[in-house]
């Protein structure tokens, strides 16, 4: 039922431009409301980790995917299954450290910075980091505990996005309180 | 910024796009979920959230126009009320919200006032509204957006949301419009 509801103006899909828009409207108003950059990058870090929190059901819900075997399979499920699915693009894996804990997603481009142009003064503020807290929060709810930074940034002149993560510990499951 | 050399070009120089790029819906969903959240943190009032709201879609609705007018129109104006009205009612909510709106009306007395409803606005799909809050409209979003779309295309206006037959935007309009309007009618 869903494939064919799908062909009239996908109901599963919303205007790129009004994702970017919104987006860019909540970052000027965290600019406002707050002091300095860093606090900003905090701010977008916590919301984008509520957001991973809810969103790892929707995809696993979706995405059929069954539980991934290493880390480099996460990465390639991240990379391909999931930012395809909800930005629509597929970043490149690459930079992987020799213990293969630590990679990075290359974007070319970035759908969150369209239109996007940093004013001086904010060098340190990381207008993406939605992202790193999507990506925390949605792998912690698969018991993956993973740092999330951005080291390059087009926005900041790099040729490139670069998103580097690091896999730090596996989480035990932790069982709520009278459910056992 | 040592690497200004090779930057990529500026967002000026780029072609601006036909726009096609989609995102998942629960992508938006779920980041208008965290903005409404932020947004209530920092007002007391349901009416304050709605103005918080409005402001940030006049932020993206006033963006939004120059890309759509320069897109579709090759940046020609609307200088009539009405076909304004039409052009916001069919292409822009199409565009932006992928089906046009479900109704457009002008009040029986007074021809300041327009309604344009919409059973089911985008960003109130996955919004239930709480019970204590039972006023609240997230789509004061949208009414923001309109109404900087109608100030940025010089026909200034008041855009308020209402729950009627669904989302109910009552587009109030200067009174100034109202006799341009009837100037250009004229000519």
């Amino acid at each position: 039922m869903s494939r064919q509801a799908n062909r009239a103006g996908d109901p599963r899909k919303v205007n790129g431009e009004l994702f970017t828009l919104t987006y860019g409207a909540l970052v000027a108003q965290l600019i406002k409301d707050y002091e300095n950059d860093e606090q900003v990058n905090k701010q977008l870090d916590k919301m984008g980790y509520n957001m991973g929190v809810r969103l790892i059901e929707d995809f696993l819900a979706r995405a059929n995917m069954g539980r991934c075997n290493d880390f480099r399979e996460t990465a390639d499920v991240i990379a391909k299954v999931a930012f395809k699915m909800y930005l629509g693009l597929t970043p490149v894996v690459s930079n992987w450290s020799a213990a293969g804990d630590e990679f990075s997603l290359l974007l070319e481009s970035n759908p969150l910075t369209e239109f996007v142009e940093l004013p001086s003064g904010h060098n340190n503020l990381n207008y993406s980091n939605l992202m790193c807290g999507v990506l925390r929060g949605a792998l912690e709810m698969v018991q993956m505990d993973v740092d999330v930074r951005f080291v390059q940034d087009t926005l900041k002149g790099d040729n490139i996005t670069e998103i580097r993560l690091k896999f730090n510990k596996r989480l035990e499951d932790a069982v709520p309180v009278g459910e056992d | 910024m040592s690497s200004f050399g090779k930057q990529k070009p500026s967002n000026l120089e780029k072609p601006i796009g036909k726009g096609k790029p989609e995102v998942n819906i629960a992508t938006f969903a779920l980041l208008f979920s965290e903005i409404v959240q932020y947004c209530q943190n920092r007002v007391h009032t349901v009416p304050e959230l709605q103005t918080k709201l409005s402001e940030l879609g006049q932020h993206v609705g006033s963006h939004m126009l120059d890309v759509i007018f320069l897109r579709e129109k090759g940046f020609k104006r609307e200088i009539k009320l009405l076909s304004m009205l039409i052009f916001i009612k069919s292409t822009f909510w199409k565009i932006v919200f992928g089906k046009e709106a479900d109704k457009l009306e002008q009040a029986n007395d007074d021809d300041k006032t327009y309604y344009i409803i919409e059973k089911e606005p985008l960003v109130n799909k996955f919004i239930s509204v709480p019970k204590d809050k039972g006023s609240l409209n997230c789509a004061a979003f949208t009414a923001g957006m309109l109404e900087a779309v109608l100030n940025g295309a010089n026909f200034p206006a008041k855009v308020t949301v209402h729950w009627h037959k669904g989302t109910t935007f009552m587009i109030k309009f200067d009174e100034s419009v109202i006799t341009r309007d009837k100037t250009v009618d004229s000519r």
